[in-house]
């Protein structure tokens, strides 16, 4: 019998070897790269190339003098601007949508509808905005006609301006995919629980605030951090809406536009100093996500209530 | 029953939430599409909520720039798209076949590895990857931009999940009893039956590669191998007050159209595959 059985293991490491290989060839090798330059003193000075010599931690120092907080405040300040409707909007429709007692006509076509800007190239959609909301564009032209305006309304010349439309567009972008995510987390709840709880009375708010908000907090959760990740990518949309320059002032200039901004003018030291602290920050979040994906306690309720069964025997001791 | 009026009230709100909800998503694609039907003299002269006549006139000119080579673009976004949609939904099924069937010694490590990974922004390797592909001698080229795909881990564990509920490890024993090789199990046996779950993620792969902007920005440099998005962006940087509007409004529907077609066409499925991909269950 020891021959029998037939060892297939070499096929798994055959398998799995394209995806390791070119995971490997392009992002840990650059990874690696992107790390040992930002020890460099390494750009480009008109045509010159200055560099690459070792200079230790100098370029994170100097980094962290720089405006890099001023643009990671402007990130956040434009991500809370989309997220934060963009979350109160996708419960509410995701509440909706799942009541069987509220009848929703044309619910398919909604849900098509909202799911549209999700897809739509988010540098097209950007261009469109500031075809649409420029000085003499189409919006100006309609709150002129309706009388809503007397002057025309320069959106992109205010900071406000700029920001809102970045976030509004976000949340243009992202509402609709996240309704639908939510709205998957509250079909999985079990149709008992509701049953039971509203012949309890449990209804409407109650219902909300008692059995799908509690129920669906992993998954709350889970889109809080991968919203978080998307918007530390931030780049499209303020990019093309501001050519690049967050203007006005560098007020809507975001981590990624900057790093951009190194990257396009060949100061790789820099910028491999500013992926290295962009890495820190995303590598925290990749582990929270980590966590939810692979844990079967990803609320943290199981732990709770170990915790809870400790305390009573100690008690009781 | 007491509870009949607040529920007739609840969904006369809902409905007017949904609504304006919905006219918000299609007020911009409405003006996008009107405006494209109108001549750039029409549009100095103001808003009007009614097409006009000039959809091809329009499409024409945008057709015959040679300074924004808008079909050249499209052609290339297919090309980049379409292949990253084929490598990448293969590829990720070969991983997670590999790690859901064969028992190896690695094999928790590589599945760790790539859960760690999920969601780690392209971002922040971009300085070394930009600098690899210049010494690979892959700068200016489309390869760069489909090559990667290879290794998505977001879409090896979709199509990991999917194997996990639908593929019965008795199948490729009884194919190998047939005498079926490791491969072309896959290939014969495996495939067809990860179809739904390829097609969903091939949809995304390819809206996602014809969407991308970042890495295109950094690799691509001539004219004649930009992407769509690139040729946005440089509409975007060029002399915009001495530009024709409508061919601007044309161009950016050019860009859009062919998402918008996929999508309504297939929205049954899209909808449906938004969730498998991101929530564990």
């Amino acid at each position: 019998m020891k021959k029998k059985s037939i060892s297939y293991s070499k096929w798994g490491y055959i398998f799995i070897l394209p995806f390791f290989l070119c995971y490997f060839i392009f992002s840990l090798i650059p990874l690696a790269d992107t790390i040992r330059y930002s020890f460099f003193e390494y750009y480009r000075s008109g045509i010159k190339e200055i560099g690459p010599t070792f200079i230790g931690v100098d370029n994170y120092a100097s980094l962290l003098k720089s405006d890099m907080f001023k643009y990671g405040a402007n990130t956040l300040t434009m991500w809370v601007i989309g997220f934060i409707p963009q979350i109160v909007i996708a419960l509410l429709l995701a509440v909706w949508f799942t009541d069987i007692r509220l009848k929703i006509h044309g619910k398919q076509f909604f849900k098509v509808v909202i799911y549209l800007p999700n897809l739509i190239m988010a540098s097209a959609f950007s261009m469109l905005f500031f075809t649409m909301f420029s000085t003499n564009g189409p919006v100006n032209a309609i709150l002129m006609s309706l009388g809503v305006i007397r002057e025309q309304i320069d959106f992109m010349g205010s900071a406000l301006g700029t920001r809102s439309l970045v976030g509004f567009m976000n949340f243009l972008m992202w509402f609709g995919n996240t309704t639908i995510m939510l709205m998957a987390a509250i079909m999985g709840i079990s149709v008992d629980i509701f049953e039971a709880a509203e012949i309890d009375g449990c209804y409407g708010v109650k219902r909300f605030y008692y059995i799908i908000f509690p129920l669906i907090r992993p998954i709350l959760a889970y889109t809080l951090i991968t919203a978080i990740i998307g918007g530390l990518q931030m780049f499209d949309v303020p990019q093309i809406l501001t050519n690049g320059q967050g203007t006005p002032d560098r007020t809507s200039m975001t981590l990624i536009m900057f790093l951009n901004s190194h990257l396009k003018s060949k100061n790789y030291g820099m910028a491999g100093a500013l992926s290295v602290y962009l890495f820190i920050v995303s590598g925290i979040l990749c582990f929270f996500v980590y966590k939810m994906t692979n844990d079967n306690d990803p609320d943290g309720s199981k732990a709770a209530a170990k915790r809870k069964v400790k305390e009573e025997r100690s008690r009781r001791k | 029953m007491k509870s009949k009026e607040p529920n007739a009230f609840r969904s006369i709100i809902a409905h007017l939430v949904l609504i304006i909800l919905s006219l918000m998503c299609l007020f911009f694609f409405y003006i996008l599409v009107i405006n494209a039907t109108r001549s750039h003299a029409d549009l100095q002269k103001g808003f009007s909520a009614l097409p006009g006549k000039y959809f091809f006139e329009n499409l024409k000119k945008v057709a015959n720039d040679g300074t924004f080579p808008m079909f050249r673009g499209i052609f290339n976004s297919l090309i980049v798209s379409g292949c990253s949609a084929a490598l990448c939904t293969y590829f990720s099924s070969l991983t997670a076949y590999g790690i859901y069937v064969y028992d190896f010694k690695l094999k928790k490590i590589a599945f760790t590895f790539i859960m760690a990974i999920l969601v780690m922004p392209t971002q922040v390797t971009a300085m070394g990857f930009l600098r690899l592909i210049t010494n690979m001698g892959m700068y200016d080229s489309l390869l760069p931009l489909i090559i990667p795909s290879i290794a998505s881990p977001s879409v090896f564990y979709f199509m990991y999940s999917y194997i996990q509920s639908s593929l019965p490890v008795s199948l490729v024993e009884a194919a190998r009893i047939d005498g079926s090789g490791e491969f072309r199990t896959f290939n014969q046996i495996v495939i067809p039956i990860m179809k739904p779950a390829i097609a969903v993620q091939a949809i995304f792969a390819f809206v996602g590669s014809w969407n991308n902007y970042f890495v295109p920005a950094l690799v691509i440099q001539s004219k004649d191998k930009a992407t769509v998005p690139i040729l946005i962006a440089t509409l975007r940087g060029a002399d915009y007050m001495n530009f024709d509007s409508a061919k601007i409004y044309m161009m950016i529907m050019v860009a859009i159209v062919p998402i918008v077609m996929i999508y309504l066409l297939l929205s049954k499925y899209i909808i449906a595959g938004v969730t498998l991909g991101g929530v564990k269950e």
